[in-house]
């Protein structure tokens, strides 16, 4: 039985089709992404996972069970992490957790017990006594996530979970996330940050305009769409993008640099370097960044 | 009527959070309600009082006006515990801190968390008339046995309150515009529903005005029980408040879900 089920899934706002009859499937276990610009319809179908929003029409099953009509079991499995920090202001760091906990009905024993592991699973054992509003806002994130965890979840929506975090903050969040995966739980994620979804993924969809444009693993996404190199050339001339045209290559030109997609990066680099002069190339590897952004489009979403 | 069938006992759990949050501020919680109608009575009762020289004439019975005001003091308390509650405070954790958001990621169902809020906004109203009753009954102004159904018109008043509260909760754009409900309901109610003064000293029409209001009944009931007189007026009282609090409700738990869920 899949973890997370749609068919056709449609989420209409007045007369904007947020998410537009979109099927997908997370296995159990696994850990899945949702990626797109903003206003793509990550969020929306993130809010219709866990009954926050009604489904306009189609089909969403979360653990088996159907979203409409039996969202108090969904949400008694599932875990889940918002976005926006809601954690309570009138509590301190271990209260909230076991306060949360209580939501869901849970005996006072078990609530201690998971308020304490949960603190240490996330490292904040020491801040268990501060209040909300004097901890960090990694401190927030990853005290919103042990809350997700408070009911024991057999799926975990994490959406954004490093948004505005600093690299520390966001490696320990991606260790535990990985644990978790370890752990056989199902993780749902929606990121801005590739690199994040590259390295937590197994697999992911990218979504824009409220329809799944592309779906996969990230490393066959890379290959399928870019290939395995990216030549960089800063500010090409009319005669390279011509050349490159005629010779048949992949290539994006942007307002100053052009990207050629390619298997051979050095072989494509030595044939331009004997042809014109290039004041500065790089040739990269291809990440999940050029899939994105050849995808979706580079014009900027508001 | 799925907006009743979506309604359990996990509403106690929001009221559990609201009342664990009042808890820690125990001592600033508890000082107002106690130290605020002694101010009443002091002022009222015994400096405008002096100046009052006749007896009030209250259902057949005749009363120095500081005897008549007590009462009135409990039926305020009950209004604002609730009111205040269920618009400031509702809105503060609804808009401010999301607190409503966390929690429909649990099991509880929105009307759940309508419901445990106004169950709240309810024991708020028990607390604060809990705490005036015991003073005006220290003073003897309120009288055994009767008074001891105070603390449940408290509670049902309470419920009324708090439910009409929620009303504009679900309504308002913004904080500010609480004014309207305090300017144009609360305020007028507080001076005009028998609290400060009885109401057959107003002409027919301002009588037949007073009734429709809600915390007219509520200082009714307070007083007959505080006198030990059975009226026909707490049976009148009773049905008001919940028929009131029942359409509040509903009114409320619906335009809630239309404001919140999208």
């Amino acid at each position: 039985m899949p973890a997370v089920r749609a068919e056709k899934l449609t989420k209409v706002f007045d007369d904007l089709r947020a998410v537009d009859a979109i099927d997908f499937e997370i296995g159990e276990g696994e850990c899945f992404g949702f990626l797109g610009p903003n206003g793509a319809g990550k969020s929306t179908t993130m809010r219709m996972i866990h009954c926050a929003s009604p489904i306009t029409s189609g089909e969403l099953d979360v653990l088996g069970m159907a979203v409409n009509g039996r969202c108090r079991e969904i949400k008694a499995a599932i875990g889940v992490a918002p976005q926006e920090n809601n954690l309570d202001p009138d509590f301190t760091v271990r209260r909230n957790l076991t306060v949360y906990g209580r939501y869901f009905g849970l005996p006072k024993e078990v609530l201690e017990e998971r308020a304490d592991r949960l603190l240490e699973f996330m490292q904040l054992t020491e801040k268990r006594d501060e209040r909300i509003q004097d901890i960090s806002g990694g401190m927030k994130r990853r005290l919103i996530i042990a809350r997700a965890m408070m009911n024991d979840p057999r799926l975990l929506i994490l959406d954004e979970p490093t948004t505005g975090l600093d690299p520390q903050a966001r490696h320990l969040i991606w260790e535990k996330v990985r644990e978790l995966k370890r752990k056989k739980v199902t993780v749902v994620l929606t990121t801005h940050y590739m690199d994040e979804a590259e390295r937590l993924c197994d697999r992911l969809v990218i979504m824009d305009h409220g329809k799944i444009i592309l779906e996969g693993r990230p490393r066959e996404l890379i290959d399928q769409v870019i290939g395995t190199d990216v030549m960089e050339i800063d500010e090409p001339t009319d005669e390279m993008e011509t050349y490159v045209k005629v010779r048949g290559w992949q290539y994006e030109r942007t307002i100053d640099r052009m990207l050629i997609y390619t298997e051979e990066g050095q072989n494509v680099a030595a044939e331009l370097k004997e042809r014109f002069a290039m004041s500065y190339y790089l040739i990269r590897n291809a990440t999940l960044e050029d899939v994105f952004l050849r995808t979706t489009g580079r014009a900027l979403v508001e | 009527m799925s907006l009743i069938s979506n309604i359990s006992w996990r509403s106690m759990a929001l009221w559990k959070r609201n009342r664990d949050v009042f808890l820690t501020t125990w001592k600033t919680n508890f000082l107002p309600p106690f130290l605020e109608p002694i101010l009443y009575l002091v002022a009222m009762g015994l400096g405008f009082g002096a100046l009052i020289e006749a007896d009030i004439e209250y259902g057949g019975r005749s009363l120095e006006y500081i005897k008549f005001l007590a009462p009135g003091l409990v039926a305020i308390s009950i209004m604002y515990g609730a009111f205040f509650e269920c618009t400031y405070s509702s809105f503060v954790r609804m808009y401010y801190q999301k607190t409503f958001d966390a929690i429909l990621a649990t099991p509880l169902s929105l009307e759940d968390i309508i419901a445990g809020e106004i169950l709240w906004g309810a024991t708020k109203s028990f607390i604060n008339a809990t705490i005036v009753l015991g003073v005006i009954a220290a003073f003897g102004y309120a009288e055994f046995p009767g008074l001891l159904l105070i603390p449940l018109i408290s509670f049902v008043g309470g419920l009324m309150f708090a439910s009409l509260a929620m009303l504009f909760t679900a309504l308002v754009p913004n904080m500010d515009s609480f004014n309207y409900p305090f300017f144009l309901l609360i305020t007028p109610m507080f001076l005009f529903s028998g609290t400060f003064f009885p109401l057959n000293v107003l002409p027919e029409w301002g009588q037949q005005l007073a009734m429709t209001l809600p915390l007219t009944h509520i200082s009714n009931m307070a007083r007959d029980l505080s006198y030990n007189m059975m009226s026909a007026e707490l049976a009148i009282g009773a049905a008001y408040v919940i028929a009131l609090t029942a359409v509040c409700f509903l009114a409320s738990a619906y335009l809630m879900k239309k404001r919140l869920v999208k």
